[in-house]
């Protein structure tokens, strides 16, 4: 499939790299010459170094032959210029445009644009695969870091699964509080056993932190940095 | 009259000053507040700072009861955005935007919305003055020559701008 990439910013960067791997044709349109040679050092030759919102930049990048053109610039009012001028001026059957303005979502929806993309939504979710699922996560630091909000998820080499509450030694310096199971939240109590895909929030002091880890998430994990984590 | 301006510059605060003192009732808009610097001390209209791509800054104007709105930043694409929310959140009946990229004054006046482009209206003037013939479709604001169909995605004939 052939595609037009509009900006070469983080979010066009990361899209043109994963379409190259899933074997798609692509170009990517970038007005900044320094860059598009930055990006174009690390995908190879794909980069036109032009402004896509000119309608000759995208006849020369090809996008009358373009299966879609994304426009994911920082800008919302260039995206959609993008959109709508690939729409009606070069009959592209679908458009995908990044808003950063959520309110621009609907109206860049009525005014034909195919596809929405929020970048908040798209750099979360980058973010939550850019950290491992049996990570001890640091949510906040209470008390001037004195005391941490700590979020474990229980993989299915934890020790703690199957175990109840009240038989995970722990020192006093930390404490298991709440319990995310699917869509449901309750207290952790003495009784409760712990199950493959909980997540567990805690609170603890820094120096217990090592031993939570140990004790929820495992031994083969303890080694990384805590640092690593932040 | 209630008429909404948004970008300040010097066609901006020009225009606003002409139309309040005419009489109507004129907001312009700008992002950066030293733009008003343009406007004499005794401007009988409101100027208000703010991003006039915005939707709820739009809203807070009062863009809804306007008769007439018009986009003149000097960003084409803003006015393009700014001149379709007028237009189509809001429901302003005569909206005009700048766009000085020939292609694209074009392309969005077909698109439904009046276009006024600084490029073809200098060329022409200077083309007419020395001695060539005035280009019919250069001259003063453009008229949308097709409403927005929403309904219908594609233009009947494609045209993919070569130039």
């Amino acid at each position: 499939m052939y595609i037009v990439v509009v900006g070469g910013g983080k979010v066009g960067y990361f899209l043109a790299k994963e379409l190259l791997e899933a074997g798609h044709e692509l170009v990517i349109l970038e007005k900044n010459a320094g860059r598009a040679r930055q990006i174009a050092d690390e995908l190879g030759s794909i980069v036109l170094n032009r402004d896509g919102c000119e309608g000759k930049h995208l006849a020369e990048a090809g996008a009358n032959r373009a299966a879609i053109v994304a426009a994911v610039t920082g800008d919302d009012e260039d995206n959609l210029v993008v959109c709508q001028m690939a729409k009606h001026h070069f009959d592209v059957p679908r458009t995908i445009a990044r808003v950063n303005n959520p309110k621009n979502e609907s109206l860049f929806r009525h005014l034909g644009v195919d596809e929405i993309i929020s970048p908040t939504r798209m750099a979360l979710a980058s973010i939550e695969q850019d950290i491992p699922v049996h990570e001890l996560l640091h949510l906040a630091d209470l008390k001037g870091g004195e005391l941490q909000l700590l979020e474990a998820q229980i993989a299915d080499d934890s020790p703690a699964v199957g175990r109840r509450a009240t038989d995970i030694p722990l020192p006093d310096g930390c404490s298991l509080f709440v319990l995310l199971r699917g869509s449901s939240v309750q207290p952790i109590r003495a009784e409760t056993v712990f199950e493959v895909g909980d997540k567990v929030l805690a609170i603890s002091r820094a120096e217990c932190e090592v031993q939570l880890r140990r004790e929820l998430i495992g031994d083969s994990d303890s080694a990384r940095s805590i640092a690593a984590a932040r | 009259m209630r008429v909404v301006i948004v970008g300040c510059g010097r066609v901006g605060a020009g225009v606003a000053e002409r139309l309040a003192r005419a009489g109507n009732e004129v907001t312009v808009v700008d992002v950066n507040s030293d733009a008003f610097g343009k406007l004499e001390p005794d401007f009988p209209g409101q100027a208000v700072r703010a991003d006039g791509t915005e939707e709820d800054v739009l809203r807070r104007l009062g863009t809804e009861d306007a008769d007439m709105f018009f986009a003149l930043t000097e960003g084409d694409n803003r006015n393009v955005l700014a001149a379709q929310l007028a237009s189509e959140t809001f429901g302003v009946k005569q909206v005009v935007a700048k766009i000085n990229d020939p292609v694209r004054a074009e392309a969005y006046t077909m698109l439904g919305i009046a276009t006024i482009c600084r490029t073809r209206l200098l060329i022409d003037a200077l083309a007419q003055y020395s001695g060539l013939e005035a280009d019919p479709g250069a001259s003063g604001v453009r008229p949308a020559t097709r409403h927005h169909d929403h309904s219908e995605a594609n233009e009947s004939e494609p045209q993919p701008v070569e130039r």
